[in-house]
């Protein structure tokens, strides 16, 4: 029997996050809920807590990259077999989280499943503004073109890793937007990757992570990461790089959870 | 040539004022040495560039700089860009760090958290701990009252 999490990043989710994680534990009881709160300045946190759920505190906002992070840091630590990402949201539907799970299963080489809205079969694809797609799009063929496989949607978050893919991000996750960043460094590390198809559901609440003002510079910000990143040797060079502090989760995990 | 002198000894004056302000501002703790060593180099070295009568002139003019304050002001500015590089160094430093920290007491939070709440398995239904019987020690009374 495996340990699975769910782990769930929350910015001011407090109208969504209770059913989120009740939509979890109804989908998938054999995974437990971590709802990482991202420095909220509502209720987020006791909502997730009193619908039964872990719950990380950010004691500041860290962005998605730094929370999500802390997610795996404590999948790592508690001894976790699987980790999903589920976006606090609702976007996510978590009756695809046994899809997920049963791809990764399905071959033990693979690491990384990625829940993709455009390999819909049935036509109904993601609707979306017309720049998100372009960017999406631009992200796709880059990435695509550097791990040598397709990858049709490279900025979904609907994500499940097996024990591997959590030891590499809970060492090493990409500070913001790091969807893109996230399926290289699993490159980098010679892990494998796949995606299924997902149907995303439009937010229940709250914003985007993403404006429209801010997607240029997501788009210049990830396009350099990535282009910056194909100078840099992960595997080799980050224990050296972050030994000080990014050592320190691995210590952590000889202690029994 | 009164005037020339008079420029001249506001520039060093200026130079020194730096020189001593940087000084004073570590002598009072509100700088630490380390982020004071390059600005004290580079008030040195414009206190020498402005000081020393001639250095400029004879620089600027190996280097192909006709006007020797044009040569003054690059240096400053390659100064400037020097600093304004290694701040970016430490800010980067520090907001790694910083979110490292916050994500380790997030997970020690979660870990009290936990711990708490298996020890006292009934919390969530048991009376308000200021209710149960309690060591007399006043102190340790109001923290787990708190919670």
């Amino acid at each position: 029997m495996t340990r699975n999490l769910a782990i769930v990043p929350a910015f001011n989710e407090v109208e969504a996050i209770a059913a989120t994680v009740a939509s979890i534990h109804e989908a998938a009881p054999d995974f437990d809920v971590l709802v990482v709160d991202d420095g909220s300045s509502d209720d987020t946190a006791e909502r997730a807590a009193a619908a039964g759920a872990e719950v990380l505190r950010m004691p500041f906002n860290l962005g998605i990259g730094g929370a999500m992070q802390g997610g795996y840091m404590y999948a790592l630590e508690q001894g976790y077999d699987v980790a999903v990402q589920v976006d606090g949201d609702g976007q996510h539907d978590p009756c695809h989280i046994h899809d997920l799970l049963a791809r990764l299963h399905s071959d033990p080489e693979l690491n990384m499943v990625t829940g993709s809205r455009f390999l819909q079969t049935d036509g109904e694809g993601y609707r979306s503004s017309a720049t998100r797609r372009i960017g999406i799009r631009v992200f796709s063929s880059v990435v695509s073109a550097i791990t040598g496989q397709r990858v049709t949607d490279p900025t979904s978050g609907f994500r499940m890793t097996n024990r591997r893919g959590i030891e590499v991000f809970a060492h090493d996750y990409p500070h913001d937007y790091p969807e893109v960043e996230a399926i290289l460094l699993m490159h980098a590390h010679s892990l494998r990757s796949c995606e299924i198809p997902v149907r995303m559901r439009p937010r229940l609440t709250g914003e985007s992570a993403i404006s429209s003002t801010q997607s240029v510079y997501y788009m210049v910000k990830v396009l350099l990461a990535v282009f910056v990143g194909l100078f840099r040797r992960r595997p080799s060079s980050e224990g050296a790089q972050r030994s000080p502090a990014g050592g320190e989760p691995a210590t952590v995990t000889e202690r029994p959870a | 040539m009164t005037n020339l002198s008079l420029e001249r000894g506001i520039s060093v004056a200026g130079a020194l004022a730096l020189l001593l302000f940087v000084f004073e501002l570590v002598r009072r703790k509100h700088l630490s040495e380390r982020y004071s060593i390059l600005w004290l180099l580079a008030a040195v070295t414009l206190l020498v560039l402005v000081g020393w009568k001639g250095l400029l002139t004879s620089l600027s003019h190996d280097v192909g700089i006709s006007y020797p304050p044009s040569a003054l002001f690059a240096v400053a500015i390659g100064l400037i860009v020097i600093l304004l590089m290694y701040f970016s160094l430490v800010v980067s430093r520090l907001t790694d760090q910083n979110k490292i920290l916050a994500q380790r007491l997030a997970l020690l939070q979660q870990r009290i958290d936990s711990v708490e709440r298996r020890s006292e398995p009934s919390a969530a239904q048991a009376p308000p701990a200021r209710d149960v019987p309690a060591p007399p020690r006043e102190p340790e009374h109001e923290l787990s009252g708190s919670r």
